[in-house]
This record gives structure tokens, sequence and C-alpha cells, in this order.
């Protein structure tokens, strides 16, 4: 009788702590003060390799009625797909920001990340952030667009790397230009890349890369230019899938 | 009793008679035969395909999806490969590629990849049990399998399996690679590649036999207390030294230098005013190897010389100024060239340099003499801690196989490690905490402490799970070997001239060599030797947006000319004749035609500059003195096919036909001194 006794009792710790440790796991911290806006400071839209950790964090930040930051309110974050965002919860610092790291899953996409905090009356507050994970083909993509296409294509100057996009006559089109180029289809892109703007009547200043570039080189540019559009690509199937 | 008397009337029911008995061991036999039908029935995968079934009952495409549908165990067997894979028994729809919006796993096809899903099977890449046919088994590391499916984050590791070479689409596994090489990893640890190449260390540490002629012990004390503190870019670990052990091992690395012989002791001319030893600094550009941390704290600079921004706290000035006299006198191996400074820039350089230091850095450290028990104490430890794997040291051999092979560690048996506290029980957590912090496995471990973001632990993680014993067992054909190592060696006088200002460390010629400034190998075909002569002499750059740029050496004009001719005449290609085209008979025509192609037809001043007040394109070269450069015959090959002269080079091969780039030529050779053609 002592035995099972003990046994029973033996049981009921180890399903308490195991309970106990799942609880606070899932805690939500304490809020010591209360928002009435949430809103994304930096970090979205960052684009890395499937499985990796974004580069840079991402950053929301609690804001009162007044839009003054609010220190100490609680926010919780989620993402699906695998994605993970360590700590998945806390409290927002004297500037009114928390700041996470966002892991991407396994599967090439975009991954939203749900950050949410309570107004005082309990009513939750939403933000969605957008983070780009690249497949390895879309990856590919975009090793060669950093080689390639970059220092025309992108409109952003760096002291390492200067553009010249400005330098153009016609000004080329950002790859997150979504709004243009998402009415192309695959094969028009492809063609653009291999034989050059005045392919499909466009400038000349886009030379040809059909000579420079493979066809598989020129399949991940477009993979990748479609996986980076904003407003984002709809594809009725993947068209260059060779298996 | 009850019980007894009721199970005698259960046996008299079931097998009283013959009929009863022969009844009831058929139901019985029924039973048993039904049991195989209706475990498979209720088998994981069986579930997974009658879901496929109903998930593609209603899309368009339903009758070539259910055609193509293949029902019960699906098996891809690769003898060769050692693969049966059973994973596409639930992943069924790996080929559908219209099934690209469906998101619910199994069923998504696979995303596009080189290498042929039949051909390859999955385990080759995803790692986990091929032959398992519950998710669980396949997946997880069960006690019977111990080998998980891989994390995402690590799948480029599968491609360093065959692939030694550095695939454009690997980044993180080239930069591991990298990684492995330069943080003297393979120093201590052997890493052979599967085809038996050992991997060679990238990066040249000092030796320390004369180390007493250049700094002071205690320097060397805070350094090795805390390398981050001196150059936050280090590439030496935090060895985790108490102050006894940091102090004798200073007290031994002191004792054991020996006086180096250096050419001139003379002291240099004091120095002048700082501005003008930061012009010659500039000017020297130094800063193509060496970074300094700005105001900002930001590193301006290269990587492939050390760290400068507290220098003048390290270096003797006597040793400054004989390092910069010949760098080779202290450190035969060094990549550091010898600039042929006069005495007037070398007090300069040095002055300045000698300015750059850090008050905090040793305000604290207060050594007394050291006594000969410390002395063998830092001997032993130094013997302990494998200092002489990486630096040359007076009576102390480099050890061989100071630290674990590595080259089978990305398929190291789980059974066979002893995980810390807190680290999942996975390969890559093992790695990547051991990696991060050595010593939470254990305060014995020899394994020092690196200070590494977390992009590069990844990094590394990646390479060394490539480090398959798989790998070693795979086809030869399947092998892509790495750029092979080469000891190319230029011949005669010119060859010392060349080792002596180190053109290696930043070109590289028939495979040797550094990848910062342009491959030489073929240079003599491409270059006038007029502009060669000049542009050793006083070289000034083509591309005005690079930091970094090739320095000036001071060379005697002799020596100009020695390689002069020796680049002319060693590196020619053998792609084209010199001699077959001769710029002399290009008429105005051609050159007119050539100006209207550059700038209409393929608007090459989209990257290059012609004419210095209209055109902007800065991608590629300045082209308005391109005539004096470069040969008619190089610039017509070159239109021609940019990539076969210049491999991997980003100019867009345009497939010019002859005649256009003919005249291209004609108007480019045009481009010297004066620009009256581009003005016409």
């Amino acid at each position: 009788m002592m035995r099972w006794r003990l046994k029973a009792a033996l049981l009921a710790l180890v399903l308490a702590t195991s309970c106990a440790r799942k609880a606070a796991d899932n805690a939500r911290p304490d809020a010591k003060a209360f928002g009435a806006a949430l809103v994304e400071v930096s970090g979205g839209k960052q684009i890395a390799a499937i499985g990796m950790a974004l580069d840079q964090p991402l950053v929301v930040q609690v804001n009162d009625a007044q839009g003054a930051a609010v220190a100490g309110a609680a926010v919780l974050f989620r993402a699906g797909g695998g994605a993970t965002v360590t700590p998945a919860a806390g409290l927002t610092g004297s500037d009114g920001q928390l700041t996470v790291t966002v892991s991407l899953g396994g599967v090439a996409g975009r991954y939203q990340v749900l950050a949410t905090t309570r107004d005082k009356a309990g009513k939750a507050i939403e933000l969605r952030s957008e983070e780009i994970a690249l497949g390895y083909q879309q990856n590919l993509g975009r090793q060669l667009n950093d080689r390639y296409c970059s220092r025309c294509h992108d409109p952003e100057s760096t002291a390492e790397r200067v553009s010249n996009h400005d330098n153009l006559n016609a000004k080329p089109h950002a790859f997150t230009d979504g709004d243009f180029l998402n009415k192309m289809s695959d094969g028009d892109v492809a063609n653009i890349v291999t034989h050059g703007g005045p392919a499909l009547n466009k400038s000349p200043e886009m030379p040809p890369y059909g000579s420079t570039l493979n066809k598989a080189d020129i399949e991940a540019l477009v993979a990748y230019i479609r996986a980076v559009a904003d407003p984002p690509y709809r594809s009725k199937g993947l068209v260059y899938a060779k298996n | 009793m009850d019980l007894k008397r009721k199970i005698a009337e259960a046996w008299a029911f079931l097998f009283g008679d013959s009929a009863h008995a022969f009844g009831t061991l058929s139901v019985v036999l029924v039973l048993c035969l039904a049991v195989v039908p209706a475990k498979d029935h209720f088998r994981e995968w069986s579930q997974y395909q009658k879901q496929y079934l109903r998930l593609i009952r209603l899309r368009g495409d339903a009758a070539t999806l259910q055609r193509r549908f293949q029902p019960g165990l699906q098996q891809t067997w690769l003898p060769e490969l050692g693969v049966v894979d059973r994973c596409t028994t639930c992943h069924v729809a790996m080929k559908e590629t219209s099934l690209a919006d469906v998101s619910t796993q199994p069923f998504r096809p696979h995303p596009p990849v080189p290498h042929p899903l039949t051909e390859f099977g999955c385990v080759m890449c995803h790692r986990g049990q091929g032959p398992a046919t519950s998710v669980e088994e396949a997946h997880s590391s069960t006690k019977a399998w111990e080998q998980p499916v891989l994390p995402a984050r690590y799948f480029e590791a599968s491609c360093g399996q065959c692939h030694q070479n550095s695939l454009t689409g690997t980044p993180q596994l080239n930069l591991g690679r990298k990684l492995l090489a330069r943080y003297g990893c393979v120093s201590c640890h052997t890493l052979k590649t599967p085809d038996g190449v050992r991997m060679a260390s990238t990066n040249e540490p000092p030796p320390l036999t004369h180390i007493a002629e250049k700094t002071t012990r205690e320097w060397i004390y805070a350094w090795l207390k805390n390398t981050q503190a001196y150059s936050v870019a280090a590439t030496m670990p935090d060895f985790q030294l108490n102050d006894a052990d940091a102090r004798d091992i200073s007290a031994f690395l002191i004792d054991q230098s020996t006086a180096y012989k250096t050419a001139d002791t003379s002291k240099p001319v004091t120095p002048g005013d700082a501005s003008e030893g930061a012009s010659v600094y500039g000017e020297s550009f130094c800063a193509s190897c060496h970074a300094v941390q700005n105001a900002a704290g930001l590193m301006v600079g290269g990587d492939i010389g050390p760290e400068l921004t507290r220098i003048g706290s390290k270096v003797k000035p006597d040793w400054m100024a004989a390092w910069l006299r010949d760098p080779k006198l202290y450190a035969p191996h060094t990549a550091m060239p010898r600039y042929r400074f006069n005495e007037k820039q070398l007090g300069l350089v040095a002055g300045f340099l000698e300015a750059k230091t850090d008050s905090d850095l040793l305000a604290k450290v207060q050594l007394e003499a050291a006594t000969k028990e410390q002395i063998a104490h830092g001997k032993a430890l130094v013997n302990e801690r494998g200092c002489a794997s990486c630096h040359e040291l007076n009576g102390i051999k480099k050890p061989d196989n100071f630290a674990p092979d590595l080259s089978a560690a990305g398929s190291r048996s789980l059974a066979k490690i002893v995980f810390a506290p807190g680290v999942a029980h996975t390969l890559p957590d093992y790695l990547a905490a051991k990696i991060r912090q050595p010593h939470a496995f254990g305060k014995e471990l020899k394994m020092p402490q690196y200070t590494l973001s977390p992009a590069q632990v990844d990094a590394l993680v990646t390479a060394l799970l490539a480090q398959t014993e798989g790998a070693q067992d795979l086809p030869a054909a399947l092998r892509v070997a790495g750029q092979a190592v080469s000891n190319y060696q230029p011949a005669g006088k010119a060859g010392k001239l060349m080792e002596d200002m180190q053109c290696f460390s930043c070109h590289a010629i028939n495979g040797r060599g550094g990848d910062m400034a342009p491959d030489l190998t073929w240079e003599g075909s491409a270059v006038e030797r007029s502009w060669l002569l000049s542009f050793l002499k006083n070289p000034n750059t083509l591309r005005p947006a690079l930091i970094r740029r090739m320095p000036r050496f001071n060379m005697t004009d002799a020596e100009a000319q020695t390689l002069t001719d020796y680049i002319l005449t060693a590196y020619e290609t053998p792609a084209f004749d010199a001699d077959s085209l001769d710029a002399a008979k290009f008429t105005a025509e051609d050159r007119e035609r050539g100006r209207q192609l550059f700038y209409s037809k393929y608007m090459c001043q989209s990257c290059h500059i012609i004419d210095a007040q209209n055109d902007k394109g800065y991608v590629g070269p300045t082209l308005t003195q391109i005539g004096a450069k470069l040969t008619a015959a190089w610039t017509f090959h070159y239109l021609k096919d940019p990539q076969r002269l210049r491999p991997g080079n980003i100019e867009p091969n345009q497939h010019m036909s002859d005649d256009d780039a003919r005249s291209l030529t004609a108007f480019l050779v045009a481009q010297k001194k004066a620009q009256e053609v581009a003005k016409k």
C-alpha cells in the first residue's frame, strides 16, 4: 500500500512540474503599463535564406493615444510556419521599444510575425510584420543579383557600393517593384535578362546577359525577383520547376 | 469456484465437440489473417495518401494528378549512393509543380534544385532515415536511429559533401570554409576534404621567435588577457588565462626571444607633423590591407593585415622602422610588401603609426621581473595550449594533430558525444554550442573562446556538417574538386621582386595568390608596355569608387623595367595572337562608327566614362585613358567574350559581331590623353 502511495505521489509531482514548466513558457509578462498603438520601428521585409536568423532584429514600439512611447507594456509575438521569435514575449523598454530576433522557417515564402499588446480595457492591438525566406534557387538568384544587377537596379547607395541607378536615362526598376514587375510574365523577365532591354522594346542601357549567365542562373534571377516583389507575386505554378 | 466453472463452460462451448472447435479455430484464423491488411489500412503513410487524394479531387487538374499518383510504398533505391529512400510514400507530390500553392506538408511539391530527386534521393541532402515509413522515425532521432532531419539553416552543408569548390548558390558554406581556414581552426585540427586534400590555413600568424624586439611583456600580457581590447578584428581567440598564467606565458615568450638581424639600425628622421604622416599612409594605400577604427567606431580598410588602431601601444619604435624597411627580416612569410620608402617617408609613416596609442590598454598592467619557475611554467603552458600550432617559437616544435581530427565531424555519432547541460541532443546544436562556448563542455578543455557573430557560427557549423563519412564513399564522378593549391613561382630577378613586393598577397597568377586585385595570368597580352612601366612607378587607379587600391612601392626605374619585361613576356594568353590586330590600320571612319556603337547601340556609357563631362556610369572602370593601357588585340577579344579572358568578370558578353568589336576597338584605343574623338 505504501509503495502505491509513493508511486502516485511521484507521478503527481512529475506531472505538476512538467505542467508548471509549460505554463511558465506561455506566460505573458505582467504588463506595467498599457498602450494604444503598436508600430514597427525596423526589421520588417527582411530577406534571408530559409531557416536562417534574420540579420537585423525586429523592433516594435508601443505608443499611447497621444503617440508617446509607453515603457513596460507587454508584447507577445507569434510566427507561423516554423519561424521562431526570441524572446517570444517581453516588456517594452524605457524608449517604448522591444527588440526581438526572428528565425525563418524551413520553407521558402513569406512569414508573418504577429505582435500583440493590450490596451487598458484589455482589447488586443495587433501588428503584422512580414519577412521573406528564400529557397535554394531564389537564394542563388540573390547572389547573382548582388553581383550583376543591384549596381543599377538597387537605387540605394552605400559607402561600399555606390548605386549607378541615377546615372541612367531609363531608371531601372527595383526588383521589389511588384506593381510593375508582377505584370510581366516569367518568360518576359527572362527574355529581358537574356537578350537585353531592346528585346522587349526597352532601353538598351539594360545589356544582354544571355551569354554571361546560363539558363539556370537566369531562372534563379527570375525566381528571386518574384520572391521579393512587393506587393507579392502570385504565381500560377512553379514555372521553372524541373523535377 | 465460480470462475473455474465459467471457464469450463466457455471451454466446452468453444471446443466441446469437433464442429465447435473447427468453427472457433476458423474465426481465430480469419482474425489473424485480417491483422496485416488492417494494420496496413491504418498506417500513417496510407492515411496521408488518402488525404492527398481528397486534396486533389477538387482541383482543376485532378485527372492528371490522379493518374500520376502511385499508391502504396514508394522507394528510391540508388545502390551506388547507398540511398534507400521511402520519403515519397508520404511526400507524394514532390514533382507536382501545379501544387505550388499547397502549403500543408507532406503535400508540397519540392522547390527547384539543380539535382533531380530521382538521381540523388532525399536523405543525401535532408538527412533523416530514408527507409523509415513513420513520421517520427523518418524525421527525428529515435533509439534505433539517431540521424534526424537536417534543419533548413544548415542545408548548404549537404552541397558541400560533393562540392569542394565555391558555389554561387552556397554563400554560407563558402563563408564557413573560409572561416575554418582564416581563424586557425585547421592549424590545430586536421580537416581533410573527401578527396583527401588537407585544408590549409590562410592566415599567417606572426612568428614569436624575436617577439621581444617587437613589443613589451606588458603588451603581451594585456593581449593574452583580452585580444579584443586591443583589436576587435583580432583572429586570435581568447584562451581564458588567469593572471598568473598570462604572466608566466608572457615571461616565457620574452625569455625565448632571440635577436634578429636588421639591415639598418639607424633611427629614422624625426617625423614631421601628423597630417603629413597621414598622407603618406594614405598614398601608400596601407588601408588596402590594414584597417583602422575611425571616430565613429567603424573599421575602415582591408583585413589582410592586422588592425592598426592601437599599434603605437604595441610595437617598439626601432622595430617599426626596421619592419617598414624590410618586413621579411622579421617574418619571412609575411604578406607585407617591402615598400621602398626613403628615410623621410619612413619617418613620417612610423611617426604616424606610433601616435596611434591607447592609454587605457596597458594602464593596469604591472609585472615584476620573471622568475625561473614562472618561465618554466610559461613554457609548459605554451606546450599545453598548443601555441606552436599557429606561431613559430624557439625551442618548441609545431605539434602534430594537436586537436581532434574533424574530417568526419559532420557524421559524428551522437552516442559518442558528451553534451553540455542545456544543449539540444542533435549534432548541429552540439557543434554550434562547442564553437560558441567551448568551456561549457568542461573547464579543462583546450579549445579557446572565439568572438564570432551568430551568422559566423552558423557558417562554421555548416562547413563542419559537410564533412561526412558518407561523402568519402561517394562515387568519384560526383566529386567536384576545389581549387587546386598552386605553388607557382615566378622566375629570376623579376620573381624575386614579385616576392619582395608581395604581389601574390593581392594578385593571383597561374592559380596562386589573393583575389583582392585583378588576376595577372594574362596581363602580358592585355597591357601596353609604356602604360605598365609608368603604372608600376606610380599606380593611379582606374576605378575612382574603390577604397582599396594598388600601393606605390617606390620602385627604381630598373626594377620597374625588369618587372615590365617579365610580365609582358611571361604572362601571355594563348587565346589570341598579340599582333593579330594592328591599331595603325584603324581609320577615322572606324572610330566614328565605334563611337556610335558605344553611345547608341551598346550604351556603354551606362557603366563606363569616356567623356568625363557628360558620361556618368561608374560600374566599370573609367575609360578616358584606356587606349594608353590596353592593346588593340586584347580590347577586341575582350569585347568579343569578356569571360574568356577574365573569368568571372561581370561585363556582359554582348555577342558582338567582328565588325562591331573592331569598330569599338578602334574607338577605344584612340582614347589617349586628348579626348578629341569623344568631343567630335
